[in-house]
């Protein structure tokens, strides 16, 4: 379907409270930031839909889980961040990497296990990591990142610097141990961050009101007499303002915990088929699609126009095309570094053996002068 | 030189490394105020203040999380877990991410962060409070752990791990810390990954780490005496890496070894070093490496029973015994 054709259905089977249209917009968004949050949103789309395929493939391994329906909240929670504050997320972090700046091609070569892959290779889909921008990672273990990132906010604390740091997880997230003990530490020490939950009504097909006893997820902040709020993240805009919001008040000593209401509109992975959703769910879902319905409104505000519309997303289609040529041209890592990344100080007697080597290689003989004195560990 | 005990070798290495470098900070429950449950950071909070010596909330998970987050952006966290039973409730930071993130993200982040942490049982604590699972952080690559059984050891390791770019768990023990020896007033630190041959000797190879390190340098002394044995003591000092060659040497030269470990005895350290020798110096053997392991049971309260479950200086002994007879009879 093209771009604006999805538009279009998407506005004429809207009953989403999510998509209440503002005509006179009441945020701090520019025309330019509006277009810039839409041609992210394009973009990530485009980049997942791709990714989905190379998962078909068999170019891409492992896990792979999409922000498609999350478009919204990635641009308008991306864009609301310095450049020097870091960012923390989950294993479905493709669009948030590529909203801090990170070349798609990087991260498309990631999946593809290649040595130009933001990780080089090591970390794959649920694990990108780039220290330029300050991605501080995607984790695969659900909660995980929720106790570094605080960690990081002591840090920006010790130093006494400017710097925020934002922590995306999910709604499954919060009823995690670590998520708890985090707040306590980050309200208990004013800690500069922002807990951010991506509320998309499900962990994997598991509820959220079937996983959660308070199910108005940002009301958990109350135990910790942390500041938050809920807003609709579906909207690029109500994220970012919610967000800078939040991130001013975490520069000051208070933490905050934002929940974003939005869709999941596929699978929890790209192998999930999802039948556990019903056929009015999916529906549902489809007419709320976050894409569609801001290129709805900014088609109001005058700031799209059929053509710029499918503009923006021929040149999202050609910049995921050349991120494809970037990761399948990038080589495989060579198995010869396989033991590089073990240790960042180099210690004795590291193991470097491979799976079917002998820890003594040569069969020692008694009396052969210390014949058996092969090294296993390369002393460095 | 200076005789001083393991517990204040340990804090004159954190005092000084907190006076060398800004970054290094110490976080942990009941490490501030109350100077820790062992007394290891006595007085650090008086010297440094409190963003210097954290207290936490009782949160293993979230504090060790917290301190792996803070070393990844240059800071030097030492993190103080009250004993290593606690630890099970930081595994997940311990395992799946400090050990990990160096690695998993192409070498693109460091985490030069010390977790410190006493094992031993021998106390009367009970089952939950009195076990030794330094495996559970020896198996893991990307983790450093180190096992000090002297002061001297405990400091120059201490050093070491607080320099190191990567986790290092630090292997402390309840009944080491009163222990004393000559510890040099010098900051110099040791070499993790190395092992030490304690004790030199011709007859058996003893190979222990921690606790069961300085049992080891005892019953040689014993055994000397009273059997005119001449025991080798190979002191581990560091469970990863493990420095295999040392073993081996010592092996060679004596042709036996024993084994003392306050683990259990199945899936344990014992079972790596026996292992170990069996590859590196099968032809050598004359006799069975033995292990003396702590009894497979939840260690109980009673003090019978938990003498009758924990390895002494008689098992070690008994153990040395059988051994070199066994080899007498292959000799
Ligand atoms: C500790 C842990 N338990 C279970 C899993 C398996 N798992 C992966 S994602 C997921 C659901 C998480 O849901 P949510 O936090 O809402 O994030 P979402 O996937 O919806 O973005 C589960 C259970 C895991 N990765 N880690
Ligand atoms: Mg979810």
């Amino acid at each position: 379907m093209p771009p604006n054709a999805a538009a279009r259905s998407a506005r004429a089977t809207s009953t989403s409270t999510a998509r209440r249209r503002r005509p006179a917009p009441d945020t701090t968004v520019s025309s330019a930031e509006a277009l810039g949050f839409y041609r992210q949103m394009v973009l990530i789309r485009r980049f997942e839909e791709r990714a989905a395929r190379a998962y078909t493939e068999a170019k891409v391994g492992g896990y792979c889980h999409l922000n498609l329906g999350e478009e919204a909240t990635v641009a308008g929670l991306m864009a609301s961040l310095d450049e020097t504050d870091y960012v923390y997320t989950n294993y479905r972090e493709h669009g948030y990497a590529i909203a801090r700046g990170i070349e798609p091609g990087r991260v498309m070569a990631e999946l593809y296990g290649r040595s130009d892959g933001v990780s080089r290779g090591w970390g794959g889909s649920m694990h990108m990591f780039d220290v330029a921008s300050r991605f501080m990672g995607g984790y695969g273990i659900v909660g995980g990142q929720v106790p570094l990132a605080t960690g990081t906010a002591l840090a920006i604390d010790y130093r006494g610097g400017r710097e925020a740091v934002v922590c995306v997880m999910g709604d499954g997230t919060t009823n995690i141990g670590a998520f708890h003990e985090s707040l306590n530490i980050a309200a208990l020490w004013s800690l500069p961050i922002v807990y951010v939950v991506i509320n998309n009504g499900l962990g994997m097909g598991t509820t959220v009101e079937q996983s959660s006893a308070e199910p108005e997820l940002h009301k958990r902040a109350a135990s910790y007499r942390m500041a938050s709020a809920r807003v609709d993240g579906n909207d690029p805009e109500a994220v970012y303002d919610a967000a800078r919001t939040a991130l001013a008040g975490a520069r000051s000593g208070k933490p905050y915990l934002l929940e974003t209401v939005s869709g999941r509109l596929k699978g929890h992975s790209v192998v999930d088929p999802a039948t556990y959703r019903t056929k009015e769910e999916a529906a549902a879902l489809k007419a709320a699609d976050p894409v569609a319905a801001y290129a709805v409104t900014l088609h109001d505000r005058g700031l799209l126009t059929d053509e710029s519309i499918a503009e923006i997303d021929a040149d999202a289609m050609s910049a995921v095309a050349r991120a494809v040529e970037f990761a399948d041209a990038s080589p495989h890592p060579d198995v010869s570094t396989l033991f590089d990344y073990t240790y960042a100080t180099p210690v004795p007697n590291d193991s470097r053996r491979l799976p079917g080597a002998a820890l003594y290689p040569a069969p020692p003989r008694p009396g052969a002068e210390d014949a058996g004195a092969v090294r296993i560990g390369a002393a460095r | 030189m200076s005789l001083i005990t393991y517990r204040q070798a340990l804090n004159d290495a954190l005092r000084s490394e907190m006076l060398r470098d800004e970054d290094v900070f110490l976080i942990g429950e009941e490490i501030g105020q109350f100077e820790g449950s062992y007394k290891i950071t006595a007085g650090l909070l008086a010297e440094f203040g409190p963003k210097r010596v954290r207290d936490t909330p009782i949160a293993e998970e979230g504090f060790t999380g917290a301190a792996t987050g803070a070393a990844m952006v240059g800071l030097r966290p030492v993190v103080e877990i009250m004993t290593i039973n606690f630890s099970l409730l930081a595994l997940d930071q311990i395992v799946n991410h400090a050990a990990k993130i160096y690695g998993m993200f192409g070498g693109q982040a460091r985490v030069p962060m010390v977790i410190r942490t006493p094992g031993g049982g021998g106390q009367q604590l009970g089952a939950t409070h009195s076990q030794n699972i330094e495996l559970f952080y020896a198996f893991v690559p990307g983790m450093k752990v180190v096992a000090p059984s002297s002061p001297a050891d405990a400091k120059a390791l201490m050093l070491a791990a607080i320099r190191d770019d990567d986790p290092v768990l630090v292997l402390e023990n309840l009944s080491l810390y009163n222990t004393k020896g000559e510890v040099p007033d010098e900051d110099v630190p040791g070499e993790i990954g190395r092992a030490k041959v304690t004790r030199e000797g011709s007859d058996i190879t003893v190979v222990a780490y921690s606790r069961m390190a300085a049992v080891a340098l005892e019953i040689a002394g014993k055994l000397a005496e009273s059997d005119g044995i001449d025991v080798e003591v190979v002191d581990l000092r560091s469970l990863r890496p493990l420095d295999r060659d040392t073993v081996i040497a010592s092996v060679k030269k004596t042709n036996c070894a024993v084994v003392l470990e306050d683990d259990w005895l199945t899936y344990g350290i014992g079972a790596e070093i026996a292992a170990t020798i069996s590859d590196g110096a099968f032809d050598w053997l004359d006799a069975p490496v033995r292990r003396v392991a702590m009894a497979e049971v939840p260690l109980p309260y009673a003090k019978p029973l938990e003498t009758a479950a924990l390895p002494s200086a008689d098992d070690a002994i008994t153990a040395v015994r059988e051994t070199l007879d066994a080899t007498a009879r292959r000799r």
